[in-house]
């Protein structure tokens, strides 16, 4: 396996899986053939790679100056209440993980975050429940 | 000053994911133009053109291209840079919704010019949701022939700030850590695992074919003495209505934020993203172009009633947070600052403090090893240019606060 498809490896493993499980990165420095370490630097470098399981579903509000100029700490707090967990948390039926992450490019629809791979603009902490519910 | 839409040509006019609807307005005909052309005339063009790199360095495109060009080697790349992470920035997205076509275009004259025939489009993870439209727009340019023998792969990013800075860009794409590296040697000679590499942005990219297929006398007519052609401005924050807005280069804050719903109690605005300068309020006709300010385009802008040591303070956070590491003036120069910020915004400043960011701000810049720390120390040293009272104020609150707590005690 080149090199250059390590991180695509580690970003499938973390779509599939969850999370990057030692196991993994374990078997991944093998089928590179470099060490452990090396691979275990890559997995934690990145802020959508986690070592820890994640849940079904991650929930990723904007934390990011233009967002929190239009109020994006309601929506954090707004999230935190329907969810009962804060961030940086995943619910106990692994549902939802909830994540404050920085400049997601939607400050034209702020505040905003990301589900998953879709973005949800000029929230209100009205709207949060409508969303939330369509996750499974 | 009106909107003068020229890389935003195509954008909520055509359909943007039928590369018959971008044929019909005239696209891929800057591309048959500069295959009629040498490259080494493409390259003249552009260079002519006065094209300068819109991701916020603001390098000469054209000699850019040029010493890729004539850099020895068999292998060449070329990368566009689709890691918008820039706070305050999302004009590329917005491009690449809206006229994907124009970038499969603007790269594969890149290409062709430089002599590259394996291009990557590095996409953040944020913007997963747009993988499906450049795929489809690769797909379809490759089918009616457009590329040529030209490969475009797609590589995702995972969420790192830092990767929107090319030499981090490029370990990224090496599966690496995204990490920095020293420079030089510089990209167009010593890139991507070594080789010659071409990395620009996702709206350099775009201005590509109008500049090939109008020539570059018409582009360069456009903007000012350095700042040739338009630029697209992302307007958010403190105002009526955030969005993209492309202006002549040379025009005023002013112009654009009146285009976003007006100026109205503005105590300062950020231009360029978390490291962009601030102009305060009262400077609010201050032109936009190389010479004066620009960066990504960003354009945030702040009510009367913010707070410019919360802000700072944020917007530290944030290059911490975002610090690749590698380098210590920037992570611990990055950490320490916030952690005088925090104090200050908690009401626990001291004397000396300002001193301190200002002594940190110093070294960071002149020993960081990339841009990020380089250019972290901006916005501190720029608040404490325009608003050093405000943090005087605040220490004094701070040391009278902690007074009264000595002698109730």
């Amino acid at each position: 396996m080149e090199r250059d498809l390590l991180l695509g490896m580690i970003k499938e493993e973390q779509e599939n899986k969850g999370c990057i499980s030692e196991e993994a990165i374990v078997q991944m420095a093998q089928s590179v053939g470099i060490s452990i370490g090396e691979v275990y630097g890559v997995a934690t470098f990145y802020s959508f790679l986690s070592t820890e399981p994640l849940g079904r579903n991650v929930i990723r509000i904007c934390k990011s100056v233009p967002c929190y100029l239009r109020d994006a700490p309601m929506i954090i707090e707004g999230v935190s209440k329907v969810l009962g967990i804060g961030p940086g948390e995943t619910t106990s039926d692994r549902r939802f993980s909830f994540e404050l992450t920085n400049c997601i490019g939607a400050c034209d629809m702020a505040p905003a975050m990301l589900i998953n791979d879709k973005v949800y603009g000029d929230l209100t902490p009205g709207k949060i429940t409508d969303i939330l519910r369509s996750f499974e | 000053m009106p909107e003068n839409r020229i890389v935003l040509r195509n954008c909520d006019v055509i359909a943007p994911l039928d590369i018959a609807a971008y044929v019909e307005r005239d696209g891929f005909k800057a591309l048959e133009k500069a295959r009629s052309m040498t490259p080494e005339e493409v390259i003249q063009e552009v260079k002519a053109s006065g094209l300068r790199g819109r991701g916020g360095g603001g390098f000469s495109c054209g000699v850019k291209w040029d010493l890729a060009r004539k850099a020895n080697s068999r292998e060449k790349y070329l990368i566009c840079n689709a890691d918008e992470g820039e706070v305050g920035t999302f004009k590329d997205r917005y491009i690449i919704q809206k006229d994907p076509f124009s970038i499969m275009e603007g790269m594969a004259i890149a290409a062709y010019a430089i002599g590259a025939i394996t291009a990557h489009i590095y996409l953040r993870a944020e913007y997963r949701f747009l993988r499906d439209v450049l795929l489809g727009a690769m797909a379809q340019a490759k089918e009616k022939g457009y590329l040529g023998e030209l490969s475009i792969e797609l590589r995702e990013g995972a969420g790192a700030y830092i990767c929107g800075e090319e030499s981090a860009l490029m370990n990224s794409i090496e599966g690496r850590r995204g990490e920095s590296r020293f420079r030089p040697p510089y990209p167009p000679t010593h890139g991507l695992w070594g080789q010659p590499t071409i990395i620009n942005n996702v709206e350099t990219l775009a201005n590509v074919p109008p500049i090939l297929f109008n020539g570059s006398s018409w582009y360069s007519n456009l903007g000012t003495e350095q700042s040739k052609g338009t630029k697209v401005f992302c307007v958010s924050g403190d105002v009526e209505k955030p969005g993209v807005y492309e202006l002549m280069l040379g025009c005023s804050l002013r112009e654009v934020i009146d285009l976003a719903g007006g100026v109205k109690d503005i105590k300062w605005v950020q231009v360029g993203g978390s490291t962009g300068r601030i102009v305060p309020g009262d400077h609010i006709d201050t032109a936009l172009s190389y010479e004066t300010v620009l960066g990504s385009g960003a354009v945030m802008v702040f009510g009367k009633s913010r707070d410019v040591l919360d802000f700072a303070y944020r917007t530290v956070e944030f290059l911490n947070e975002e610090s690749c590491g590698k380098c210590a003036p920037c992570r611990e120069g990055t950490e320490v600052m916030k952690e005088i910020l925090e104090r200050l915004v908690l009401g626990e400043g001291k004397a000396g403090d300002i001193e301190a960011l200002e002594e940190l701000s110093e070294a960071m810049m002149l020993t960081s090893r990339c841009g990020l720390g380089q250019t972290a120390p901006i916005p501190v040293l720029d608040t404490l240019k325009y608003f050093r009272q405000d943090y005087e104020d605040r220490i004094r609150q701070s040391v009278f606060i902690r007074g009264l707590k000595v002698i109730s005690a």
